[in-house]
């Protein structure tokens, strides 16, 4: 299969010292006792180009900010700290024409639908809500169509409920591509689907990148589905990118030990002798000082950082990402 | 002599559409210290099997067959026996760990619930007791104390796990376990799973779509699709070199890291499982077969040996023909 040229020097998404953040839970109670809960910095401190024509999957445990970052990505949450800029210019204030450009898929199809509105309908809704010009029908059906729904008049007049899971979710992808969206943003696309139904619709998202040059991101805890449709990962640990890089690099030869642990999770036949990472589970409203995977990470917990003399560095020092190899980066002070 | 032993079980859900068959002539047997994995999509009947074996159905189900657990028909059984069976003889973790717990009361005494309904301890002992077994579950005992909401989704579902084994059983069932779970918890989960199921020599059937968890864990697997058994098999064989056509797809959709054949190229079955009303005629998977011959409308084939002591059986019409070089007879 032939992979579209895709240039590293032209993001179409540049975010830029990225901070979010959840006030804590305050409250009647926490007010009464002065025991307000530290706020949640669900994105801290992420730079993230996202090129043109690519497919990126952010990959990471629950909590870990990947689903955060996508909706700042998507306009979905005010960022507390740094910029996004999409065409080189800083996401507007209304975000109305930026919706049409770049275009959100949630987890979960039967929630994303309504129950009382038709397929035709639903996917109609993006064209309503931005005035879209020309021949309303003709754009649903060739929508439809691109999403694999055919003969596209044939669901027109369905409900949710007469199609099944996976039509579903096509329909959601269909409503997306009705604007002619240039970013398509997907949270956990398959991963309420069942599983010989998941590799169509990968196979669909892979298939609009080759066909419609679009750029697609894809928020995911799942590895293996990355290695079958990402150009590049992501791994986030704590709100931070703790390594980039392209997808053969960092699934096969991976740089930061918690990508490492991430991959050893994976399941696989004569498994289960593997190292499961122990500890406390991350926590957006505690994350530790210095390298923030050093409470967990097997380098310090086995010694070896302190053998090779890191140790002091991993608890005082928050790494940032540097370059390991072609394009690849990684924030750890051991990594080589 | 098998812990469970599943003989033609058939299960039908009343509707008001008439009566749906779940489950469909399914044959199974677990050995004692064996781990049966049971694959399959929704609605392809795989909870409904589980959750026969302790004849926990809903009202309106009608169970036909045979479930014997250690040689006692489960389904034959008057209510008293079956509450004494219950826990004692096979438990089941349930999916969810989030709503199976009672969140008014603290997870040892939940714990300990089990032991003191069957009379097996007072109550200070049985308590004493759910700490043991809180701590065999990778908690600190103290924790018993704690109530659900106190606990990590992970914790939850080890609490379960706890109570599962509270009665000493011979059998657990575990029905999708680890699915609501993250997957760093997930893989702790299931090392815990399968260290006590070694410790104690348990017989286990693990229930999951997702045939790489089942790889790791289990000794055998039974893929499952519309209520029927269409591939069976020692776990390593079935996902390295899957027969049926639809183990294929499964195997296919949890592919491993590194290997060539699915770096960029994802794929799936068009359609979707049917729905257990209207299962197709003949092969009910021939509609999504990417292998489909004219002859697989007609026929429905049952499941036949594949390697002459049988512990490899696949149903397709189509097996022979595909061959499977690494079979060893």
């Amino acid at each position: 299969m032939t992979i579209p040229a895709i240039d590293p020097a032209v993001p179409v998404l540049d975010a830029r010292g990225l901070h979010v953040s959840f006030a804590g839970r305050t409250g009647m109670f926490a007010g009464l006792f002065g025991r307000a809960e530290a706020s949640a910095r669900a994105v801290d401190g992420v730079d993230l180009q996202v090129r043109r024509g690519e497919v990126l999957a952010i990959a990471g445990e629950s909590g870990c900010g990947k689903t955060t970052l996508a909706r700042t990505l998507m306009g979905l949450e005010r960022p507390r700290a740094g910029t996004i800029l999409f065409e080189d210019k800083p996401m507007p204030r209304d975000l109305r024409a930026y919706r049409r450009k770049v275009q959100m898929i949630f987890q979960d199809p039967t929630g994303a639908l309504n129950p009382r509105q038709t397929i035709y309908e639903s996917v109609a809704e993006g064209l309503r809500i931005h005035r879209v010009p020309g021949n309303e029908k003709e754009r649903v059906a060739a929508a439809l169509s691109q999403a694999g729904l055919r003969p596209p008049e044939r669901f027109f007049l369905l409900y949710p409920h007469e199609i099944s899971g996976g039509q579903r979710q096509r329909v959601v992808i269909a409503g997306a591509l009705v604007l002619n969206p240039e970013v398509i943003i997907a949270d956990e696309p398959v991963s309420m689907l069942d599983a010989s139904v998941r590799g169509e619709i990968l196979k669909l998202l892979l298939g609009l990148r080759d066909e419609l040059g679009l750029t697609i991101v894809v928020v995911t805890h799942d590895l293996g589905m990355a290695w079958m449709i990402a150009d590049r990962v992501a791994v986030m640990y704590l709100g931070r990118i703790v390594e980039l890089g392209p997808a053969e690099e960092v699934l096969t030869k991976p740089r930061h030990p918690y990508t490492k642990a991430l991959l050893d999770v994976v399941p696989e036949a004569g498994g289960l002798d593997r190292p499961v990472l122990t500890g406390e589970p991350p926590d957006p409203t505690r994350i530790p000082a210095g390298c923030r995977f050093h409470p967990r990470c097997p380098e310090v917990a086995s010694g070896r950082a302190e053998a090779a003399g890191f140790l002091g560095r991993c608890t005082g020092e928050d790494p940032a990402l540097r370059v390991l190899a072609a394009d690849h980066t990684a924030a750890c002070h051991l990594a080589e | 002599m098998s812990v469970l032993s599943v003989r033609d079980l058939n299960v039908s859900y009343t509707t008001q559409a008439g009566d749906v068959p779940a489950v469909r002539g399914v044959n199974l047997d677990v050995a004692r210290g064996e781990v049966l994995g049971l694959a399959g999509e929704s609605g392809c009947g795989k909870s409904t099997v589980a959750h026969a074996v302790l004849r926990l159905l809903p009202v309106g189900a009608r169970a036909e067959g045979e479930v014997l657990l250690d040689g006692e028909d489960v389904l034959a059984m008057k209510p008293g026996r079956l509450r004494a069976v219950r826990w004692t003889e096979a438990a089941i973790v349930f999916q969810g760990a989030m709503h199976a717990l009672n969140p008014v009361r603290r997870v040892g005494d939940q714990v300990a619930e089990a032991m003191t309904i069957h009379r097996q301890a007072s109550e200070r002992e049985a308590f004493r007791r759910a700490q043991q077994l809180v701590e065999q579950v990778g908690l600190p005992a103290r924790r018993a104390r704690d109530y659900p909401h106190e606990l990590s989704g992970g914790q939850r579902q080890r609490i379960m796990i706890a109570m599962a084994l509270a009665c000493n059983p011979n059998l657990i069932i575990a029905d999708e376990p680890t699915t609501a779970l993250d997957v760093m918890v997930q893989a702790q989960v299931l090392s815990l799973l399968s260290g006590l199921q070694q410790e104690f020599g348990l017989a286990m059937i693990f229930i999951t779509h997702d045939l790489s968890v089942l790889v790791e864990a289990c000794d055998r697997i039974a893929v499952m699709y519309a209520g029927r058994i269409v591939e069976e098999g020692p776990s390593d064989l079935l996902f390295g070199s899957p027969a049926h056509p639809y183990t294929k797809a499964l195997a296919a959709a949890f592919p491993q890291i590194g290997d060539e054949r699915f770096r960029r190229a994802p794929s799936g079955l068009p359609g979707d499982p049917p729905d257990p009303a209207a299962v197709p005629r003949g092969c009910p998977f021939h509609p999504r077969c990417p292998e489909a011959i004219a002859a697989c409308a007609r026929e429905d084939p049952s499941l036949l040996k594949l390697t002459v002591d049988g512990r490899r059986r696949a149903a397709c019409i189509r097996v022979d023909r595909l061959g499977a070089p690494e079979m060893v007879p």
